[in-house]
């Protein structure tokens, strides 16, 4: 009984008084799951496999990015290898010109790229804010299957668009020579970069928490179960959701610009809609709206790509009937099968 | 008697070659119910529709405090203080009762783009919610997701949500249905409360509840309004008890 009143009484919730639930421990194994993992491979000299791990965290990243506009605000975009792909570029371009110290897309007053992460960054959000903007603005317009249909477009005529672009190699992509810099740290080092992508990523996971819980988690959530009921109280559903798919972008291409240099090359397999629908399948498989569901379901996913693909070419069979059953007999994903349904307060 | 808050002037719509409503003018004045009965399939549902700007009519005006509003989008008239209650109850079932009156208060306070400040510990969302439901006898049921509620306390909670807009008209369609007996009397003492607050225009089969409650009635068949006037006046009137009461009353 006291644990229930706890939960009900404002002042212990911020006192964090709560009693941590089985979801909230399932999320801290995750997370030490995986930054355990890639330090024992570290320690093991297995350097595939901390890169594995970082794979791992910054396709999770993206996925949080997609579960913020899908799982939360109810938005099924089949386009977000888009901004991932954007991102990618983003990373890849600036590195290209610095290098050759020509400036950024041939244009004379532009400046000559960088390498240093964290302007390529800062320019990664900017960018793929934008575009999700632009995106996001036109396919509200609709819903259902004509947005998935709208956001997929979008996503191919970018894939199509890099595809015969000669100058940042169009379809045979760019390399990234040396890896992207971050002030007083080796970025080439495996794990050092794998502590990067984890950061990023647990701000990602931090901040849709965060997002969540406010006012503006509360509005998007109603927008995504009952859109008249929030028109209804005075508040516009549309903009509500543009600013989530606006945020769900910005942490998908951020994503996006670690892939890049996690493989010192960008290509436009990043753009394609297969990663899109990959980032659909992760999200669900991880369950969907649920915070740390993407990391759940990206690694599930990796794991299944790696070993099930060393094993037998055609594991895409056996990722099928696994989604088959996450679809058919639990629907709230992995997270879903481990802690149980999601509460809210 | 003072000036009217909510006007509703020749309202048209119809569906093809449905007329479904037909010149419908009606007002609703501070400190009153006004009750719109009518058989079903009169447009009763379709007027309120038009009203809360959920269906644009296709020609006439609707005034809210003399202000324009036929042509604002349904959060916009939702602003201006136009509360509803749904006849089909339009509650967010996977979310806790607090959950879906919250959003009401969180509308009025006009902050939904507040990213950091987590809501399950903010009192000047929690307060106003435990107030309403209080006052609504569903202070226990806080908790409890909508999906598990019974009928009555659906529409219980859909009451909240509209007081918790401070509205200053409340559209209320069919608040009542489906309550039984015990819920019903309820409603009706809430609502004979209420409407020195705000205004009530009032949809409801429950003739018993209507004559109750109202101070004035229109009486729309087949889209169009057949009489208006106050409850007495519609009880003994000859047309509406052919038309509509007749069966009920004799």
């Amino acid at each position: 009984m006291t644990s229930l009143q706890n939960r009900f009484n404002p002042q212990a919730l911020a006192a964090g008084l709560v009693p941590q639930s089985r979801e909230h421990w399932i999320n801290v194994l995750l997370v030490v799951g995986l930054v355990g993992a890639a330090m024992l491979a570290h320690f093991l000299g297995e350097r595939f496999y901390v890169n594995l791990a970082s794979r791992i965290a910054i396709i999770a990243m993206a996925a949080v990015g997609l579960n913020l506009a899908l799982g939360f605000g109810g938005m099924v975009s089949f386009g977000h290898a888009a901004f991932f792909g954007l991102g990618g570029y983003v990373a890849g371009i600036s590195a290209y010109h610095a290098f050759n110290m020509t400036p950024v897309l041939g244009i004379g007053f532009m400046p000559e790229g960088s390498t240093q992460m964290l302007s390529i960054w800062l320019v990664t959000l900017l960018v793929s804010g934008l575009l999700g903007l632009v995106i996001g603005k036109i396919s509200l317009g609709t819903s259902g299957v004509y947005f998935i249909m709208i956001t997929l477009a979008f996503a191919q005529m970018m894939y199509y668009f890099a595809n015969s672009w000669p100058a940042y190699g169009g379809e045979d992509g760019l390399p990234i020579y040396l890896r992207n810099e971050l002030p007083l740290v080796d970025t080439n080092h495996n794990l050092t970069f794998f502590f990067i992508a984890a950061i990023l990523l647990l701000i990602s996971l931090w901040l849709s928490q965060r997002l969540m819980g406010s006012r503006f988690g509360a509005a998007l959530t109603m927008a995504h179960l009952n859109p008249v009921r929030l028109a209804t109280a005075g508040i516009d559903p549309r903009p509500v959701k543009l600013m989530a798919f606006v945020i769900s972008a910005m942490i998908a291409g951020l994503a996006g610009a670690l892939y890049a240099d996690l493989n010192r090359f960008v290509g436009t397999n990043m753009l394609s809609w297969h990663f899109s629908g990959e980032l659909i399948v992760i999200v669900i498989l991880g369950g969907v709206g649920r915070l740390y569901g993407p990391l759940a379901g990206a690694i599930l996913f990796v794991l299944m790509e790696t070993w099930l693909g060393g094993v037998t070419q055609y594991w895409q069979f056996w990722l099928g009937l696994v989604l088959l059953g996450v679809v058919l007999f639990a629907r709230g994903g992995l997270m879903g099968f481990l802690a149980g349904r999601s509460k809210d307060v | 008697m003072s000036e009217p808050l909510l006007q509703v002037k020749q309202l048209n719509k119809a569906f093809g070659a449905l007329q479904a409503t037909r010149d419908v003018s009606l007002d609703l004045y501070p400190g009153e119910i006004h009750a719109l009965i009518g058989p079903n399939g009169a447009g009763k549902s379709t007027l309120i529709s038009q009203i809360t700007g959920n269906l644009p009519p296709d020609s006439g005006e609707i005034l809210l405090q003399g202000e324009d509003i036929t042509g604002l989008t349904v959060a916009e008239r939702a602003q201006r203080g136009l509360g509803r209650s749904f006849q089909i109850s339009s509650l967010a079932d996977e979310l806790s009762v607090r959950r879906n009156v919250m959003i009401a208060v969180q509308a009025i306070q006009g902050s939904s783009f507040r990213f950091w400040k987590p809501v399950s510990s903010d009192a000047s969302l929690l307060e106003p919610v435990a107030t309403i439901l209080e006052r609504l006898g569903l202070s226990d049921r806080a908790g409890t997701l909508v999906a598990e509620l019974s009928h009555g306390e659906r529409r219980l909670v859909e009451m909240a949500c509209a007081l918790a807009l401070q509205p200053r008209a409340l559209l209320l369609d069919e608040p009542m249905a489906g309550m039984g007996s015990e819920g019903t009397a309820r409603m009706v003492k809430l609502l004979s409360e209420l409407k020195h607050e705000v205004p009530i225009l009032l949809i409801e089969h429950d003739m018993d509840a209507v004559f109750q409650l109202a101070d004035r009635v229109s009486v729309l068949v087949s889209g169009g309004v057949l009489a208006q006037g106050t409850a007495d006046e519609i009880r003994n009137h000859p047309a509406v008890r052919e038309a509509y009461l007749g069966e009920e009353t004799t």
